[in-house]
């Protein structure tokens, strides 16, 4: 299994790398068009703000690269967000991949972040299968895309929204799988196991 | 703001998280745990919590001396490889390179407490470089003459800063989360401090995290009804096995908390 984390810039995918290893599978860290293409499975993941994330892929080109990818590909928290057509985060367009727009939770209700353990429902297959009863996972975000056609797990803070997103070869996950104990690594290890 | 809300459209669970002291790299304060090899070895400690169903752990370096913040960094590197659950690191961090050292070794999260009330710039700097979800601030409070004053350097030094006040600084400049810790409460095993938990948990609007004083399953549930606390913190209880945390959490999801299960 040929597993490539996107690296554009600096950011916390240490946690992934070791979530991975613990599956057995060592994930391999690369910013190479022609190495991110070639890999049987992608993780896209999520890096500081929307603006500057989306700058850094426009530099490198991997803007035009990511939503030309045929393999399955994954991205986290930021990096799903960033797969949608665009966010309210510094006013970034996205790569357009979801179409949805992602915008900020209502802070005058809520508290923001969205900080710890909320639970998935509605969830779709092959991704979110035979999970137990009330999968909890860790979330972290202030900013979310509502639901929509994509939509592949809800969550509810407020009101109720994609906790998870697909299209084609392309998942999104809002939450860590990475940081959500058994449940999280029992999605990682069917996102190794997809068959597109 | 009325945080009933927050109760009401979420299913956000409440989280509990163990407190781990380390000194050169080694857990302290004695932790109890009879199917533990080596209690003092925070990989295997942390590894426990997790598998017992902690929402997080908490990661505080008593010494924070230069060398001990070597040790630190390569202690959080093993933490990550062990553990699928967040967890925070706290202790002597002044700057943001500290940081970024500890977040590149899996940190989810950093604490600061004495840096922040010092260089208050801090916590803009930090929640500027690494966003404010991963910048949490420790404030240790003590009541004095009815008014909650902020100390410093684990408690030892007070200072005239007012806990509400300073907890709203922290918040403004881009905080993630407030660590409140009574001292009045730390180790009396008497309960949080709920009133000012509440307080600050109306005022501001971010997570609060709720520590010192836990000694029965009781004071968790009171900490977040009464004191609408997000989460809380304890050490001793759990260390000792005092109460185990799958006890803890099937008793307060009886009680109606929203709790991983």
């Amino acid at each position: 299994m040929n597993l490539v984390i996107i690296d554009y810039g600096a950011g916390n995918i240490q946690s992934i790398i070791h979530a991975f290893d613990r599956l057995g599978v060592r994930a391999h860290l690369s910013k190479k068009a022609s190495e991110i293409s070639t890999a049987d499975r992608v993780i896209f993941p999520g890096v500081g703000a929307a603006g500057s994330a989306m700058s850094q892929l426009k530099e490198t080109g991997l803007d035009l690269l990511i939503p030309q990818l045929k393999q399955p590909v994954l991205g986290i928290c930021l990096g799903m967000q960033l797969m949608c057509r665009h966010s309210a985060e510094n006013n970034t367009d996205g790569l357009g991949i979801f179409d949805v727009d992602v915008v900020e939770f209502d802070k005058t209700q809520l508290k923001v972040p969205q900080m710890g353990w909320n639970s998935l429902f509605d969830l779709k297959a092959p991704l979110f299968q035979h999970l137990p009863q009330d999968p909890y996972v860790y979330m972290v975000h202030s900013f979310y895309a509502p639901l929509c056609d994509q939509t592949a797990a809800v969550a509810t803070y407020g009101t109720n929204y994609s906790a998870a997103l697909h299209r084609d070869n392309f998942w999104g996950t809002q939450f860590h799988p990475e940081k959500s104990s058994r449940v999280g690594a029992q999605i990682l290890q069917q996102f190794l196991s997809l068959t597109t | 703001m009325n945080s009933q809300n927050f109760q009401a459209k979420t299913m956000l669970s409440k989280r509990i998280i163990p407190c781990l002291d380390i000194k050169n790299g080694r857990t302290v304060k004695g932790v109890h745990f009879q199917d533990l090899k080596d209690a003092g070895d925070p990989v295997a400690l942390a590894a426990q919590y997790a598998e017992q169903g902690a929402d997080e752990l908490v990661f505080l370096d008593i010494t924070a001396t230069e060398d001990a913040r070597e040790t630190m960094a390569s202690l959080v590197l093993e933490v990550s490889k062990a553990i699928d659950i967040p967890f925070t690191v706290g202790g002597g961090i002044r700057s943001v390179s500290d940081v970024e050292k500890l977040l590149k070794n899996g940190a989810d999260k950093i604490s600061i407490n004495s840096s922040a009330v010092r260089n208050p710039a801090l916590i803009d700097e930090l929640a500027q470089a690494f966003g404010s979800q991963c910048v949490v601030v420790a404030i240790d409070a003590k009541q004095i003459n009815s008014l909650w004053k902020v100390h410093l350097v684990g408690g030892k030094v007070p200072t005239e800063l007012d806990l509400f006040e300073w907890a709203q600084e922290a918040a403004d400049r881009g905080a993630g989360e407030l660590l409140f810790t009574s001292m009045d409460h730390d180790g009396s095993k008497q309960g949080y401090a709920l009133e000012s938990l509440a307080h600050l948990s109306e005022q501001l609007h971010i997570p609060i995290i709720a520590s010192g004083g836990a000694g029965v399953p009781k004071h968790f549930l009171d900490a977040f009804t009464l004191g609408k606390a997000d989460a809380v913190l304890a050490a001793s209880v759990f260390h000792f096995g005092e109460i185990p945390i799958p006890n803890l959490k099937m008793y307060l999801a009886t009680q109606g908390i929203a709790i991983r299960k």
